[in-house]
């Protein structure tokens, strides 16, 4: 093996890698092409590029009509992209962790169990826009405080949920109340999920909360233990395994779910639903949107969150993400009446009790529930 | 990493190969540093900077500390120590269990001729590429009472999760195994049972030493598979069987307790670093150049009626049928049932839209298309990258030092299958802001979903190509640098064509990887670009029948594009008549 060969050999190779590398950047370069034609379909055309691009930051169920977010962009100027890095609970922790670098311009989907601790960090530029309806702005005043930093878009309960045709074969009345879960006529009945793992199983354990008093909840928890009370860690599960109700061979008829729920086991005919919402256990969750601090184009975002509390996007809230309308003015499909209403009376726990005391909770529901 | 015996024995060239060896072993750097640089940015430095941003503790100034008391605080919990047994036992098990039952499937699947093998080959990947969200609800659904396995009482067991484990993990066995498998040259064991040995002793005398580095090299990748596993622990084992990336997970999106997490991430370090070694002593130790020959002269047609045949078939056919098809037998079925309960189409129909109550922001299709798009650009980065390190990781330098460098590499390129991906995911958030002066925001442009697929790729691929090419006896290289070969003409014709029959099992594991990576990319998801997985996982989250059916249907497209995906990579391997050694 001679010199000339070995110096040969190094060139070969720094060629190679050079080689690599440019391959490295085409193949980027190519796929960042494919991500950006994706995008001007769903976006608009460039030439609405007077208010520059907003970035939308959301959790994955984030869902809108074709044409609503297109009128926004062709009246404001603005270009909406969406970012979905999680689910509720995971967003609000990105966005303390990028605090410094925020992942957009604009956040929605923080709820009323997460938006203290992201209010606390410091994460929102505090933004609302005027005259905002009572029936919004209950949500982000007195118990539901959110600082003027959140705008309330809609609302929804997490509730337990009944398989009716199971009730009405076995003759056992439905239940109707936290307390009757504890029953024996009850036992081996109920499905929920892990407040560890899971955004309704927090929800719920907030209503046992509201409920049963900060001292007061574990006692029922006990009790919902030694009734037969099956825990699993994510609502797919406890829905599609265990709840008789999803059809699906299930042996549980009673399953955490949400007041919404019923109306997708609407009868083919449509008059009836075959299960049903339990509207005293329920817990309101409450969704916002808000501004990020340091958002490349803060005019940009402030608009969003308008154009979130329209009436033109609370109209599309029911059918799009199967939540209720912040703004109570706002028309609610007939049907919503009969097999989705809201509760009237949640239960409830002020957001910054929530976020003070959140951790310690589930701490304390793991160590006397799954032990 | 120690010497192997054939290198040090091996022959040297004549003349001082000092100057020589210096600007070989600058090639060979500069073939390792793209890998590096590509590791380096795209995991390592995520990862470091989250789990620093564990220990460093805001000072209320403005500046950050260094706080290590998270790990006695951490390390004095008992869960702790109890999650860190359940880590190893689990892991444990399912690696000794995959390999165990993997081996004969390699045997069946690679050594034996049989009408349908590349069918049965490619079918026996699906599980690998499965939404573990769907895996675990299919497999729940058989454990619950009055499912079909409602009578065993494996709900919420140990059993369980192993059980899974090995469901998700066996192709690992079976491909890795028999990759080298079908090309050992079955002359040794011949002779061997030509001078009296039974077939099991051949077998254990002969060719499972041979088999041995491959061996190793699938636990390696299963250990870490199954010790970072989460979707699947979760759901069958419950919070009781937490493990330590079940931990970090909910320390990290739920409690945002990044002092815990970082302990738990440099725990899992640890454990995984453990493995690690352990599979590279046991290789070095049994790794020695093979005769390799083709597959055609290897395999041999089917006997079932010869016991060393019918053994290996009974249990590859007992673990096929009942641990592979029958929970995905069912959710095939049901994928195949209208909302009314009655046979039909109706869910792949629904296919092209965007579901019930519109569940999504794109169709399942148009879901499909960017998950082939991204996963075509994640296969090539991860050939490439994965194709250098194991060039270089197969080679044997001289100086104990660069074999050293080599080892670590090796070792290096596996860390992301050990490393959890919320890390890896929550890291990739707090660093590639414009990093390293780009002006693009890589955590929201969507670029960085093909990157985070390839990294976790890599070591498959890494896996796959190097028990092939290491192999290689250096002589042949020897030879033909003696004959007047210039090293990349050795590289062409010696390395080349070996190493190419690899490519394509490195090919379709490195795309079934992608296609069905969950984790990291559930991070970066844009809903205009969702890909096929995290659609599954949206419409599994909506009550309804027709979403629940169409996520079913969903998954059965993602298990045939994946099957066929490995069936079409096992036909692009060069198995041209005139590359045989």
């Amino acid at each position: 093996m001679t010199r000339s060969t070995s110096r040969r050999r190094a060139v070969a190779t720094s060629a190679a890698v050079g080689l690599l590398a440019t391959t490295l950047a085409t193949l980027l370069a190519a796929c960042a092409g494919g991500e950006e034609a994706g995008e001007t379909g769903t976006t608009g055309s460039p030439q609405a590029q007077a208010g520059g691009a907003v970035t939308l930051v959301t959790h994955d169920s984030f869902a809108v009509s074709d044409g609503v977010l297109e009128a926004f962009e062709e009246a404001s100027g603005y270009t909406v992209e969406q970012v979905a890095p999680g689910d509720a609970g995971t967003l609000v922790n990105q966005l303390v962790l990028t605090k410094d670098s925020p992942l957009g311009d604009v956040v929605y989907g923080v709820d009323n169990t997460f938006a203290s601790r992201a209010i606390e960090a410091g994460v929102f530029e505090p933004y609302q826009p005027e005259d905002l309806d009572p029936s919004v702005a209950q949500y982000a005043t007195g118990e539901y405080d959110v600082d003027g930093a959140l705008t309330p878009i809609d609302v929804g309960d997490v509730c337990m949920n009944v398989d009716t045709g199971w009730f009405a074969e076995s003759g056992v009345p439905e239940p109707t109340t936290l307390e009757d879960l504890t029953k024996p006529e009850y036992a081996d009945l109920t499905v929920v999920t892990n407040p560890a793992t899971s955004s309704p199983g927090l929800a719920f354990l907030l209503a046992t909360i509201g409920a049963f008093g900060e001292d007061g909840w574990q006692a029922y928890w006990e009790q919902l233990r030694d009734n037969g009370l099956k825990v699993v860690d994510s609502w797919e599960d406890a829905y599609y395994v265990d709840f008789s109700g999803a059809g699906e061979g299930g042996q549980r008829p009673i399953a955490l779910s949400y007041s919404t729920s019923p109306a997708f086991t609407v009868t083919e005919d449509g008059s009836e639903s075959t299960t049903a919402a339990l509207l005293d256990t329920c817990f309101r969750q409450v969704e916002y949107a808000g501004v990020l601090a340091g958002a490349d184009n803060p005019e940009g975002a402030k608009a969003l969150v308008d154009f979130l509390a329209s009436p033109e996007f609370q109209g599309d809230i029911p059918g799009q993400m199967y939540m209720y309308p912040a703004d109570e003015t706002v028309e609610i499909p007939a049907e919503w009446q009969q097999f989705a209403p809201l509760a009237t009376d949640p239960f409830e726990v002020p957001p910054a009790d929530v976020a003070e005391h959140r951790d310690e909770w589930i701490e304390q529901w793991t160590a006397t529930v799954i032990g | 990493m120690t010497s192997p015996p054939v290198a040090a024995r091996s022959w040297r060239a004549p003349g001082g190969a000092s100057a020589g060896s210096l600007g070989r072993g600058l090639g060979w750097g500069l073939a390792a540093s793209v890998p590096l640089v590509f590791l380096g940015v795209f995991f390592a430095w995520p990862v470091v900077s989250l789990v620093f941003q564990g220990f460093f503790a805001d000072d209320g100034a403005g500046g950050r500390v260094l706080d290590l008391s998270g790990f006695a605080e951490v390390l004095s919990q008992q869960r702790t120590w109890r999650v860190i047994g359940q880590t190893l036992a689990q892991a444990t098990v399912g690696t000794a269990l995959a390999v165990l039952l993997g081996l004969p499937g390699a045997y069946v699947l690679y050594r034996c001729r049989f009408p349908g093998r590349t069918l049965v080959r490619g079918l026996v990947t699906v599980p690998f590429v499965l939404p573990t969200v769907v895996v675990g609800v299919a497999f729940r659904a058989l454990f619950v009472p009055g499912g079909l396995l409602g009578w065993a009482g494996l709900e919420e067991t140990f059993v369980a999760v192993v059980l899974a484990l090995v469901f998700f993990n066996y192709a690992v066995v079976v491909r890795t195994v028999g990759g080298l498998w079908e090309r050992l040259d079955p002359r040794a064991e011949q002779a061997a049972r030509a001078l009296g040995a039974t077939p099991w002793r051949a077998f254990r005398t002969v060719t499972l030493p041979a088999l041995g580095p491959a061996i190793a090299s699938a636990a390696a990748v299963v250990f870490l598979f199954c010790a970072t596993a989460f979707g699947v622990v979760l759901v069958l084992g419950g919070l009781r069987y937490g493990t330590i990336e079940t931990e970090i997970w909910i320390r990290t999106t739920q409690f945002l307790d990044l002092r815990a997490a970082a302990v738990l991430s440099v725990l899992q370090l640890v454990v995984v670093t453990g493995a690690l070694l352990a599979s590279a002593r046991a290789r070095t130790r049994r790794e020695r150049a093979l005769h390799l020959t083709s597959e055609r002269t290897s395999a041999h047609p089917l006997r079932v009626s010869f016991a060393s045949d019918a053994v290996p078939v009974g249990v590859t056919l007992v673990v096929v049928l009942g641990l592979l098809v029958l929970p995905v037998a069912g959710l095939v079925a049901r994928s195949f049932r209208g909302p009314d309960g009655a046979w039909s189409l109706h869910n792949y129909v629904a296919l092209g839209t965007t579901g019930g109550r519109n569940a999504l922001s794109v169709t399942v299709w148009e879901a499909t298309a960017n998950s082939l798009r991204t996963a075509a650009v994640a296969t090539v980065l991860a050939v490439v990258v994965g194709g250098l390190v194991a060039l270089v990781a197969s080679r044997r330098p001289r100086s104990p030092g660069a074999r050293r460098g080599v080892g670590v590499l090796d070792g290096l390129f596996m860390l992301p299958l050990g490393v959890s991906a919320v890390t890896v995911g929550f890291g990739f958030l707090i660093t590639l802001d414009r990093p390293l002066g780009l002006d693009v925001d890589l955590r929201t442009s969507g670029l960085l979903v093909p990157i985070a697929q390839a990294v976790v790729a890599i070591p498959l691929v890494v896996r796959t190509m190097l028990p092939v090419l290491r192999a290689i006896d250096p002589r042949l290289r020897e030879a033909a640098a003696v004959l007047g070969a210039a090293p990349g003409r050795v590289l062409r014709t010696v390395d080349g064509p070996i190493g190419l029959r690899s490519l394509g099992l490195a090919v379709g594991f490195a795309f079934a990887v992608s296609l069905g990576e969950f984790g990291a990319t559930s991070f970066l998801a844009r809903p205009d670009a969702a890909t096929l997985p995290v659609v599954i996982f949206r419409l599994i989250g909506r009550p309804g029948a027709e979403n629940y059916g169409m996520a079913l249907a969903a998954s059965v497209v993602l298990a045939a594009l994946t099957a066929t995906v490995m069936m079409v990579a096992e036909r692009l391997r060069g198995d041209r008549p005139g590359g045989e050694f």
